[in-house]
């Protein structure tokens, strides 16, 4: 990615697909409170476990992960929520106190 | 997203065309925007989120879409192959601008002082002309020559460049003020100069100085009230 913007993820993400990797993308399509990335902020996953960009400030990423896992085996997209109001938060934790919901779908 | 759809993404991208790619959530339909087969209260939250360059959800007859904005990059002009620019440059391309150098001095404008980088070596009124800076174009003059930085700020005035800035002490700035309201500039447009440049963090290296310029440029671009402290002197 030498030549595109260092937060071009979907450059990398299409890169990476061209060379053979299975990739999902998540997205932050909602952000409430103090979530420390904005709407449309992108991490890409690969099946081999290459990770790209950010949807949170680092707390979310392992679980984003884990549902990518899951879209890249169903082909199904998920709409997953975090925040303080949804169970999960007790199980993944923001540390931030924001509320967010991120987009996962499978790069086909 | 299917292989026809990050394809037209990515030409779009590549072809610096504004574009919105629409999802509905949580089905994961996809629409690239503009496009003329869309439904126009979609089409029409499209353009709006492009206006405001702001990602988003909006809700359309009862179904949520997610509108992933992607703006071309936004352009910094840097007038002045100059020691400063050199650190500027990178700085500004980690930053995700698209940066083009300006100097009709080719020992300054050399490609081995700026690798990578598009450099212009027309004069500075004919480069604006040429660029025609926007809304989402900084220029920044770095010369504190009046012969390059003049005639550079005259055309950035007369456009619609949403950061002008101009390196140079109070007294320089004074001075060049002087002679752009003899060339017909009012109070209200110079006032649009950023004249010292940058934010005041007591800038003195190159690198500080470029620091400064950028954090005043995603100040003004964030709408920081920061941006509006801009008089107290920093790169001198």
């Amino acid at each position: 990615m030498s030549m595109q913007q260092a937060d071009d993820i979907l450059a990398v993400a299409a890169e990476w697909r061209a060379a053979g990797e299975q990739v999902a993308l998540a997205t932050v399509t909602q952000t409430w409170g103090s979530s420390p990335r904005p709407a449309g902020s992108q991490l890409a996953v690969t099946r081999s476990g290459k990770m790209a960009g950010s949807v949170s400030g680092g707390c979310i990423e392992g679980a984003v992960a884990e549902a990518a896992m899951q879209t890249l085996d169903s082909g199904t997209p998920q709409l997953l929520d975090f925040g303080i109001t949804n169970e999960r938060a007790w199980e993944v934790g923001l540390a931030c106190g924001g509320k967010l919901k991120v987009f996962v779908e499978k790069l086909a | 997203m299917t292989p026809d759809t990050l394809a037209a993404l990515t030409a779009a991208r590549a072809a610096k065309r504004p574009v919105v790619l629409a999802t509905q959530v949580p089905g994961g339909a996809q629409l690239l925007l503009p496009a003329p087969d869309a439904p126009a209260p979609l089409a029409e939250a499209a353009a709006r989120a492009l206006d405001r360059d702001e990602s988003g959800t909006v809700t359309l007859d009862g179904a949520e879409w997610f509108l992933n904005v992607y703006n071309p990059p936004m352009r910094l002009i840097v007038v002045g192959a100059v020691h400063i620019a050199q650190a500027l440059v990178p700085m500004a391309a980690q930053l995700g601008l698209a940066v083009v150098v300006v100097d009709p001095r080719r020992s300054f404008a050399s490609d081995e002082r700026f690798p990578n980088v598009t450099v212009m070596t027309d004069w500075p009124d004919e480069a604006l002309d040429a660029l025609a800076p926007d809304s989402r174009t900084a220029v920044v003059t770095l010369t504190h020559d009046p012969k390059l930085d003049d005639p550079a700020l005259d055309r950035a005035l007369k456009s619609d460049a949403f950061y002008i800035g101009a390196l140079g002490s109070r007294r320089t700035h004074a001075a060049r003020l002087k002679r752009l309201r003899e060339l017909g500039h009012s109070e209200a447009a110079m006032a649009r100069i950023r004249g010292p440049v940058g934010l005041n963090i007591e800038a003195v290296t190159a690198p500080e100085i470029a620091l400064s310029v950028l954090a005043e440029f995603v100040a003004v671009r964030r709408h920081s009230p920061l941006a509006d402290k801009a008089e107290t002197a920093a790169a001198a």
